[in-house]
C-alpha cells in the first residue's frame, strides 16, 4: 500500500477527533473518506498533511513513517492537499497560485536570475508553460491571469486543484472539492479526479457528495465519531448496515 | 533590604498600573495600543498645569486628570483604531496608527511646554516621611501604592461584577458571539480604551509626582518597560500585569542595588525575551480576561 | 542657474542626499523581512552591530574599507541567525515585541561596553563613507530585492506572507525563509549602520534606540510596502520633508523640531488610514481615477 494509516488517534482537550482510525490507499487508487458532519475527517487529513501532529499511531507513507513531520517535509515526500475553506493566495493570479505549487519541482537557484543567466529565463518559461498547462488540465485557461480572490467559488476550487497537482504528488488529499458548485462542475471535477488517477496519482477524497464518492471511488472509507466504522467498495460500503444506521439512515431519520 | 523593598513596590506599583490599561486593550482587540504611552505623557502635564498654573490641590487635580486621559482613550481610538477595524492587517497598521498619533501628540506637548523637563511646584508633593522597621517610607510613596492598589482592587470589581465588565470580558473574548448577542461592540471598545488610558493616565501623573520630572518623552521608557510587565504577565491577563508590574519594580530596584544602575534597563528587557522565547504565555498563561 | 550656486546647493543638501540614501537602505532592511509577514523590530540592534564593529575596525586594523563593510554587513546577519531560530516562531505582535527586546538589550551592552567607551559611543571615526558608496549599497539592495521578485524564493515569500500553513503544505520550508530574510534585513542595517557611523564620525548607542527602529518602520510604511521600492520612496520623502519644514516654520514662525513631529505623525496617519499601500501607490491610484472618470465620460 501507498498511504496507510494504523490506529491514528487525534485528541483536543481529552476528546477524540480521530481516535484509532486505520486505512489504506494504494497506487492510483480513488479513495472516499465520508461520515457525517464532525465525523473527524477534515482531522484526518490535517493530520496526514503534517498541519498537526496524531496524539498516537503511525502513518507510513510507501514504507516510511511520516506521522509528526513537519508539513513541508511531508509534501517533499508527495503529499500535497487542497483545503474545505479554500486557502488560495488569494492576492496572487491563478497561474502565480500554481507556480507556488510547483515550488519543490523547480529547480531555480537565485544567483542564477541574480546573473541573468539564459538558463534561469529559461526554467521560467518552463515552469509558466507547466503552470498554464495544468490550468488548462482543470479548464481555466481563460481566467489564468485573474486574481484569486476575483474567481467564483467553483473556479478557486479548480485552481487549488491545479495547484495541488503542480508538485506531481504520490498522493492527493481532497477535502470537499466540490462544495458550493453547480451539477455541471460536479461532473467536470468527477473527470478530473479520475483522470488525476490514471496519470498515476493517487486521491484520497474527502467528500459530501455520496453520489460522487459511490461514482468515483474505488475504495470508501465510512468514519463516524472518529472512528473507521465500514472500509470496502463502494457496493459493500453501500450495503453495511452500520453506515445506514450512521451515516445514510442517520439522515433518513432525521 | 526592607527600604529596597519598599522602593521596588513602590516603583512596581505604577509599572502596574500603566500595564494594566495596555494589557486591557489587548486583551479586547488584540492590538498594542502604542499611543498609551502618550496619554501617559499627556495627563501628567496636564497635572502640571492644574496644579502649577491653575493652582488646584492635588487631590482635585489628579482625578481631574485621570478623567481626562479617558476621554483621550477613546479619542485615541476613534482616530487610530476603529478606522482599521476589518481591514486584513489591522494588527501591523493598528500598531502603526497609534505610534502616528503619539507621535502627533508628543509634538504638542513639545509645542506648547519646550522639550524640556518641568517640575510640580514646591508644596504641591508631600515630603513628609516616616520610618517603617529599617526603612525611610515618604508619605508620597504610601500614597503612591494606596492609589495603586485601590486602582486595581476597583478594576477587578469593574470587570468582575459590573455589567460593563461582563461586556468588556464578552468582547474579549469574541467580539463576534458578542454582536450575536446583542453588545454594541464598538461601544464596548470604546469604554475599554476610556478605562485603560484613564489607568495610564494614573500612572502618568504618579510618575511625574514620583520623580518630581514631567517631560514629553518621559512615556517612552515605560512604554518597553509596559511591555515586558503585559508580556512577563501573559498577554491579556490582568492580575498578570500586576503582578509582573510589581515583579519588575523590584528586580530593578535590586538590580540597581547589587549590579549597577546602567543594567537596571538591561532587566527589563533581558527578562522580556527571554520569556517570549522560553514561556511565550507569560506568568499567567493566555487565559486573557476570562479570568478577571 | 551658473555652476557656483549649484555648488552652493549641493553643499547645501548633500547631507540630505546621503541620509536620504542611508534611510532608504535602513527602511529596505525592514521591508526584507516584512516580505514574508515578520514584524522584526530588531534593526537598529543590526544597525548597532554593523556600526561598532566597521569602527573598531578602522582604529585597530589596516584592513582597507571594503573589508571593514564586509565584516559590518556579515555580522549581523551572523547574530541574525540564532536570534531567529527561536524568536521567528512568536506569530505577529509577539515577535515584533520579542525582536524590541532583543533591540534594548543590545543597545544597553553597548552602553555599558568600556570597551566601547560606554554611553558616550566611539568618536572621531574618521569619514570614509562618500555618497556614491552609500547609494552603490541602496542600488545593490534595490537590486536584489528585485530579482528575488519574481522568482521561485520570491513567490514562496509571498505565499508565506498570505497564508504560511497553506504555503507549508505546498513544501515551502517556511521556517528557512524567514530566518533568510531576517538574515538579509540584518545585512542591510548592519551596512548602513557602518556607512553612517563613518559619515557621521560617530557611533553612540542613543542612535539605535526603538525610535530609530520607529522611523525606519514608517518609511517602509509611508512608502509602501506591496513594492520593493515603496520603502526607499518613503524615505525619500520623509528625510527630505524636514528641510522643506525648515523653509516653513522659520516663515511661521514655529519651532522646527515639534513641527517636524507633528508633520510626520500627521503624513504617517494619513497614509495608514486612507492610503493603505503607501505614497509608491499615488501615481497607480491617480490614473486608475482618472480613467474611471475618462470611462464614466464615454459611456
Amino acid at each position: 500500500m501507498l498511504l496507510s494509516l494504523q490506529g491514528v488517534r487525534r485528541t483536543f482537550g481529552g476528546l477524540a477527533a480521530v481516535d484509532g482510525a486505520s486505512l489504506a490507499v494504494g497506487t492510483g487508487e480513488v479513495h472516499g473518506l465520508i461520515g457525517p458532519n464532525g465525523a473527524g475527517k477534515t482531522t484526518l487529513l490535517n493530520l496526514v498533511s503534517g498541519l498537526i501532529p496524531p496524539t498516537s499511531g503511525a502513518i507510513v507513507l510507501d514504507g516510511e513513517r511520516i506521522d509528526g513531520l513537519a508539513s513541508h517535509v511531508i509534501a517533499a515526500r508527495g503529499i500535497t492537499r487542497t483545503y474545505q475553506n479554500i486557502r488560495l493566495f488569494s492576492a496572487l493570479t491563478a497561474a502565480d497560485n500554481v507556480l507556488v505549487g510547483a515550488h519543490l519541482k523547480r529547480n531555480a537557484p537565485l544567483w542564477r536570475r541574480m546573473a541573468f543567466l539564459p538558463s534561469a529565463a529559461a526554467e521560467e518559461r518552463a515552469a509558466r508553460a507547466a503552470a498554464l498547462a495544468l490550468l488548462a488540465r482543470v479548464g481555466m485557461s481563460e481566467r489564468a491571469f485573474e486574481r484569486a480572490s476575483n474567481l467564483s467559488y467553483g473556479e478557486q476550487r479548480r485552481v487549488e486543484i491545479a495547484r495541488a497537482l503542480a508538485s506531481s504528488p504520490r498522493v492527493m488529499l481532497l477535502d470537499e472539492p466540490t462544495a458550493g458548485m453547480n451539477p455541471g462542475e460536479v461532473t467536470a471535477i468527477a473527470d478530473l479526479i479520475r483522470g488525476v488517477a490514471r496519470a498515476g496519482h493517487s486521491v484520497l477524497l474527502v467528500e459530501h457528495n455520496v453520489k460522487l464518492v459511490m461514482a468515483v471511488c474505488d475504495r470508501i472509507t465510512v468514519l463516524d465519531f472518529g472512528k473507521v466504522i465500514a472500509d470496502g467498495t463502494p457496493a459493500e460500503v453501500g450495503r453495511d448496515p452500520a453506515v445506514i444506521a450512521a451515516y445514510l439512515g442517520g439522515e433518513a431519520a432525521a | 533590604m526592607g527600604q529596597q523593598i519598599v522602593n521596588g513596590l513602590f516603583l512596581g506599583s505604577i509599572y502596574a498600573l500603566f500595564a494594566l490599561g495596555y494589557t486591557l486593550v489587548f486583551g479586547v482587540l488584540d492590538i498594542l495600543n502604542l499611543a498609551h504611552q502618550a496619554v501617559f505623557m499627556v495627563c501628567a502635564y496636564a497635572a502640571l498645569v492644574l496644579v502649577g498654573h491653575l493652582h488646584l490641590p492635588m487631590f482635585a487635580a489628579f482625578p481631574v486628570a485621570v478623567l481626562l486621559g479617558g476621554f483621550l482613550g477613546m479619542a485615541v481610538d476613534r482616530i487610530a483604531f476603529r478606522p482599521l477595524r476589518g481591514r486584513s492587517d489591522s494588527n501591523i497598521a493598528g500598531l502603526i496608527s497609534s505610534i502616528a498619533l503619539a507621535t502627533i501628540l508628543e509634538a504638542a506637548v513639545v509645542q506648547v511646554f519646550g522639550p524640556d523637563v518641568e517640575r510640580f511646584p514646591f508644596g504641591a508633593v508631600p515630603t513628609r516621611s516616616l520610618k517603617i522597621g529599617g526603612a525611610v517610607v515618604s508619605e508620597l510613596q504610601i500614597v503612591i501604592i494606596a492609589i495603586a492598589i485601590a486602582m486595581l482592587l476597583g478594576l477587578t470589581w469593574l470587570l468582575r461584577r459590573t455589567r460593563l465588565g461582563r461586556r468588556i470580558r464578552a468582547v474579549a473574548e469574541s467580539p463576534k458571539a458578542a454582536r450575536v448577542l446583542g453588545v454594541d461592540v464598538d461601544r464596548i471598545i470604546s469604554a475599554s480604551f476610556f478605562v485603560s488610558s484613564a489607568l495610564g493616565a494614573a500612572a502618568g501623573v504618579l510618575f511625574g509626582l514620583a520623580f518630581n520630572n514631567v517631560s514629553p518623552d518621559m512615556g517612552r521608557s515605560v512604554e518597553l518597560k509596559g511591555l515586558a510587565v503585559i508580556v512577563l504577565g501573559g498577554m491579556g491577563s490582568m492580575p498578570g500585569a500586576a503582578l509582573a508590574g510589581v515583579a519588575l519594580g523590584l528586580l530593578e530596584v535590586f538590580t540597581v542595588a547589587w549590579v549597577g544602575s546602567s543594567y537596571r534597563d538591561a532587566v527589563a528587557f533581558g527578562v522580556l525575551f527571554l520569556v517570549l522565547v522560553l514561556r511565550p504565555r507569560g506568568l499567567l498563561g493566555s487565559a486573557a480576561l476570562r479570568e478577571a | 542657474m551658473t555652476s557656483s550656486s549649484l555648488q552652493d546647493l549641493w553643499l547645501t543638501y548633500q547631507s540630505t542626499v546621503a541620509f536620504i540614501g542611508l534611510n532608504g537602505l535602513l527602511a529596505l532592511s525592514v521591508y526584507t523581512t516584512l516580505s514574508c509577514g515578520q514584524l522584526s523590530l530588531a534593526q537598529a540592534a543590526f544597525m548597532a552591530i554593523g556600526a561598532y564593529v566597521s569602527a573598531i575596525l578602522t582604529f585597530h586594523s589596516g584592513a582597507p574599507f571594503a573589508v571593514n563593510l564586509a565584516v559590518a554587513t556579515l555580522l549581523p546577519a551572523l547574530v541574525s541567525v540564532p536570534l531567529g531560530l527561536p524568536v521567528l516562531r512568536l506569530k505577529g505582535v509577539f515577535l515584533a515585541i520579542a525582536t524590541i527586546g532583543f533591540g534594548e538589550v543590545v543597545r544597553i551592552f553597548f552602553v555599558n561596553l568600556d570597551y566601547t567607551n560606554g554611553a558616550l559611543g566611539l568618536t572621531a571615526v574618521p569619514q570614509r563613507t562618500s555618497i556614491w558608496m552609500i547609494y552603490a549599497a541602496l542600488g545593490t539592495a534595490l537590486f536584489v530585492l528585485w530579482r528575488i521578485r519574481g522568482s521561485r524564493a520570491g513567490y514562496a515569500l509571498e505565499a508565506i506572507r498570505e497564508d504560511e500553513p497553506a504555503a507549508r503544505t505546498m513544501g515551502i520550508d517556511a521556517a528557512r525563509y524567514k530566518l533568510a530574510m531576517l538574515a538579509l534585513g540584518a545585512a542591510f542595517a548592519g551596512l548602513a549602520g557602518a556607512l553612517e557611523a563613518h559619515y557621521t564620525y560617530m557611533v553612540s548607542p542613543s542612535t539605535y534606540s526603538f525610535t530609530r527602529v520607529v522611523d525606519m518602520l514608517v518609511y517602509a510604511v509611508v512608502g509602501g510596502t506591496s513594492v520593493f521600492y515603496g520603502p526607499v520612496v518613503g524615505a525619500a520623502f520623509l528625510t527630505a520633508l524636514p528641510e522643506v519644514l525648515r523653509e516653513i516654520s522659520a516663515r511661521v514662525g514655529l519651532a522646527p523640531g515639534p513641527l517636524r513631529l507633528f508633520v510626520n505623525g500627521a503624513v504617517l496617519l494619513a497614509v495608514i488610514l486612507f492610503l493603505p499601500e503607501g505614497i509608491s501607490s499615488l501615481p497607480r491610484r491617480i490614473r486608475d481615477r482618472l480613467r474611471a472618470r475618462r470611462e464614466a465620460h464615454a459611456a
